[in-house]
């Protein structure tokens, strides 16, 4: 049963036209039961337990609990995915937990600059540079082969 | 036929993925095709900023080749790539993705995404060539990148749209047809994209062989269960040459959840060993002797470490263990003098490891919680997974495509770089062949040259091809079928799946790896074949060609799975035709050809080319020509 959608938590995106699940999810597995207004998995089998739908879900409606073919059941990895960070909580079997938090990204969302600051340095379309090489390279030149 | 609007949009520049190499092209193409009036219009299967192999994250950015530090050049990278893939590799492609790689890797930098920095300020590295990030959102940080650039320069995006065919203007491309995957006000929308010139970047293939878990967890491949081998099937159908599609890749991961191993293996230097505690790569060094030049080189290639720790498994000295507990000790044993350093030391690698898996195959870690698995005291078991086809990384599988100009040998120079042997069909990442270990790094640079090149065709051609709207309405009528299929029969019997006129995509993929395991070397056979196997899988898999004009479709996602089948089945066919055809073994971790067991330089260092047109298939050797000594 990969990832799993929590009945009591999910609001089914307070009915707008496109739910936050449905719009992630990269195999298109997650839709909306328009009578319950609650999400569902329609193909957990075919779940690649990528947790893009549990790190985007509003409510934290959605979880995954390893595929039954191989893992033993009782373990938990939860995310909480922030604008900076991503802090997961992992606990095993046995019961024991840990925690760890990494960096996601070093700019604010939506902020990436297309050329990256290195600017049009090549003009030329007949050129093998590429548009702001070879600054974005950190070279003087675009190596060839020395013939 | 299913009641479906046809919506028409018309562009210079069509680019069919959302992926790294697509986002790569985005960038660029943005750009140059904003100077010259030109207009882009990507379109992905799913939303870009999960889409594609990326799509959960990535723990390292695996080519660097840090040519700015003097350390390497691109043609040490060149000679590293053909010695993986035991000879047989388009050096000018590689060498043209290795020079502009390292830019790639500075732009995604910039973007934000957090590269591991050691005390000095200089990025850590994994190994020569592989950096390691922190990136959970690699993805959104790239895709961010390419969207903001689309709509600086008044581009067009679409994503949910499942492309499926090409359409042709004779021997030029012409465009592209698919499908919406999601109603837009209670209607469905058929697209027709007719553009100048078209980048194939969407990903390789998986669930073409049987995978091992097949319960629950068979989606739970090495290779994201969402990219279905439709780069192949759209430019093997457009006319396309294909290449080195023999070359599948087989990692050997953490069993059963995938983690990966790079790290393990390269940063914190772990062994592994057998159930005796043997060590193949120790014991069984006399082998690689017979592999001619390529069993000499340092790394041994990817496919004869594979073949070493499978001959184990054949000889039954399983399970094949990854020593994480014996690595971790020894990195923190060099601090034994100082307690204190030694103990902040073992939980930094605790948390690296961790992060490993949580950044791109958090199912590793949810087993290894599941089976209260602490890396740092206990080992955990390594295998083989089956068979993918992901040109970008160790495979090779791919469209034969145009050199550099100033790279290419005239054999391979048709005008355009990544241009397949259609006329205005491009290719990057895992569409474009022979030019393995670009990884995501380099499928981005690899997708930003095509780019550029695309804009020169296009200035260079620039009418719009003609597309017959008659071809267009039978293509149509073709793809929506599996709909009609159902509404027509469905209610004939009591089981929506079960239907003496039609078949669902579901079992139709799980009578397609059957074949693949059985016949054509998946897991159950060892990864071994030979040509009766061949053979035989060539007749089971014509009579899967026949039925596919059965397939049914109850919905939209079923009709996309319907068409992510056919996409496999063409994948299988060219798969099973080129190994066929290569009378030698050349890859033995990868496939092993009982026939011809050995490596046969003097008749087999070569391409094998595949194209498929009119129905009928041919075969041809190329010669591989060196650039690099
Ligand atoms: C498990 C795994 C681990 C990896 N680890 C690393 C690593 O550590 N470091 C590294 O550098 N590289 C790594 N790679 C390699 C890297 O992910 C690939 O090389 C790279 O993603 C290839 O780029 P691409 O654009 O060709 O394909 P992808 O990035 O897979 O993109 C394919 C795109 O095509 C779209 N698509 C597919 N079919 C259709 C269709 N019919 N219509 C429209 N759109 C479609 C998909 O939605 C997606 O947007 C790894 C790959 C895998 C699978
Ligand atoms: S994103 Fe969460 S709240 Fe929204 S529909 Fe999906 S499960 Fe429900
Ligand atoms: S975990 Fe990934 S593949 Fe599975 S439903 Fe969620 S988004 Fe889709």
């Amino acid at each position: 049963m990969p990832s799993f959608v929590i009945m009591e938590k999910c609001d089914g995106c307070k009915g707008q036209d496109k739910t936050a699940c449905m719009y992630i999810c990269p195999n298109d597995l997650m839709v909306l039961n328009k009578e319950t207004m609650k999400a569902w998995n329609r193909a957990p089998e075919m779940c690649w337990e990528c947790y893009n739908c549990v790190k985007i879900c509003p409510q934290q409606a959605i979880d995954v609990r390893g595929y039954a073919d191989f893992v033993p059941m009782g373990a938990s990895v939860v995310p909480l995915r922030g604008s900076e960070d991503i802090m997961w909580t992992v606990k095993f079997r046995n019961g024991m937990l840990k925690r760890f938090k990494f960096p996601i990204r070093k700019t604010q969302e939506g902020t990436a600059v297309p050329d990256g600051g290195f600017g049009e340095v090549t003009t030329d379309l007949a050129s093998q540079c590429l548009y702001n090489e070879p600054d974005a390279l950190k070279l003087k030149a675009l190596p060839t082969l020395k013939k | 036929m299913a009641n479906f609007e046809t919506v028409e949009v018309t562009t210079d520049i069509l680019i069919c993925g959302g992926g790294m190499a697509a986002c790569g092209a985005a960038v660029e193409a943005s750009y140059w095709a904003a100077k010259n009036n030109l207009k882009v219009t990507v379109v992905d299967k799913a939303a870009m900023d999960r889409s594609g192999a990326v799509a959960m994250g990535l723990s390292a950015i695996n080519q660097y080749v840090d040519i700015n530090s003097g350390d390497n050049t691109v043609e040490d990278y060149v000679r590293y790539v053909r010695n993986d893939l035991m000879g047989i590799t388009r050096e000018d492609i590689v060498y043209d993705i290795a020079r502009h790689v390292d830019s790639s890797v500075h732009l995604f930098e910039k973007w934000g995404l957090p590269i591991w920095l050691d005390a000095d300020g200089k990025y850590v590295h994994e190994g020569r060539w592989q950096l390691m990030i922190n990136g959970e959102s690699y993805k959104v940080i790239v895709a961010e990148a390419a969207k903001n650039a689309l709509i600086k320069y008044g581009h067009e995006y679409f994503e949910r749209v499942f492309i499926t065919d090409p359409l042709m203007d004779g021997e030029r491309i012409a465009g592209a047809v698919g499908f919406s995957t999601r109603e837009a006000e209670g209607k469905n929308q058929f697209y027709v994209f007719k553009a100048k010139a078209v980048l194939a970047a969407m990903g390789g293939a998986v669930h073409v062989f049987k995978p091992r878990s097949t319960g629950e967890g068979l989606g739970r491949a090495w290779y994201p269960p969402w990219n279905s081998g439709s780069s192949l099937y759209f430019t093997l159908i457009a006319g396309a040459e294909q290449t080195c599609q023999e070359v599948r890749f087989i990692p050997v991961r953490f069993k059963d959840g995938y983690g990966p191993v790079g790290a393990w293996f390269l940063l914190f230097k772990s062994r592994a060993t057998n159930a005796f505690g043997g060590e193949y790569m120790v014991e069984r060094k006399d082998e690689l002797a017979k592999w001619g030049e390529y069993g000499k080189v340092k790394p041994i290639p990817a496919n004869l470490r594979n073949y070493l720790g499978m001959l184990d498994e054949f000889e039954g000295k399983g399970p094949i263990y990854m020593r994480t507990e014996e690595a971790l000790q020894k990195i923190s044993d060099a601090l034994k003098d100082d307690p204190k350093a030694q103990k902040k030391k073992i939980k930094e690698l605790e948390a690296e490891a961790w992060e490993d898996f949580l950044d791109m195959t958090i199912s590793q870690a949810i087993l290894w919680a599941g089976t209260n698995v602490q890396p740092e005291e206990k080992a955990s078991e390594i295998a083989a997974s089956e068979p993918y086809f992901i040109g970008s990384h160790s495979g090779a599988s791919g469209a034969w495509v145009s050199g550099p100009k100033d790279l290419a040998p005239k054999e391979y120079f048709w005008g355009y770089e990544y241009m397949s042997t259609v006329k205005g069909l491009f290719c990057a990442g895992d569409a474009s062949g022979a030019s393995s270990h670009k990884f995501s790094s380099g499928s981005h640079a690899e997708g930003r040259a095509a780019a550029k090149s695309m804009v020169r065709f296009v200035v260079a051609n620039n009418t719009q091809p003609n597309v017959d709207a008659a071809k267009v309405e039978a293509l149509k009528k073709v793809i929506l079928k599996p709909m009609d299929l159902f509404v027509e029969f469905g209610a004939k019997s009591s089981d929506p799946d079960i239907n003496p006129e039609f078949m669902k995509p579901k079992m139709f993929m799980f009578r397609l790896q059957k074949i693949m395991d059985e016949y054509a070397a998946g897991v159950t056979s060892g990864f071994k074949t030979n040509k009766a196997k061949l053979d035989r899988a060539l007749e089971l898999l014509a009579w899967l060609k026949e039925d596919s004009a059965k397939l049914a479709a109850q919905d939209l996602h079923e009709l996309m799975r319907c068409h992510e089948n056919i996409q496999r089945m063409y994948q299988a066919e060219v798969h099973v035709r080129t190994i066929l055809f290569r009378e030698e073994t050349r890859w033995p971790g990868y496939y092993f050809r009982n026939d011809f067991p050995t490596i046969d330089e003097a008749n087999w260092k070569v391409f094998v080319n595949a194209t498929y047109k009119d129905g009928k298939w041919a075969m041809r050797k190329v010669p591989v020509i060196s650039i690099v000594n």
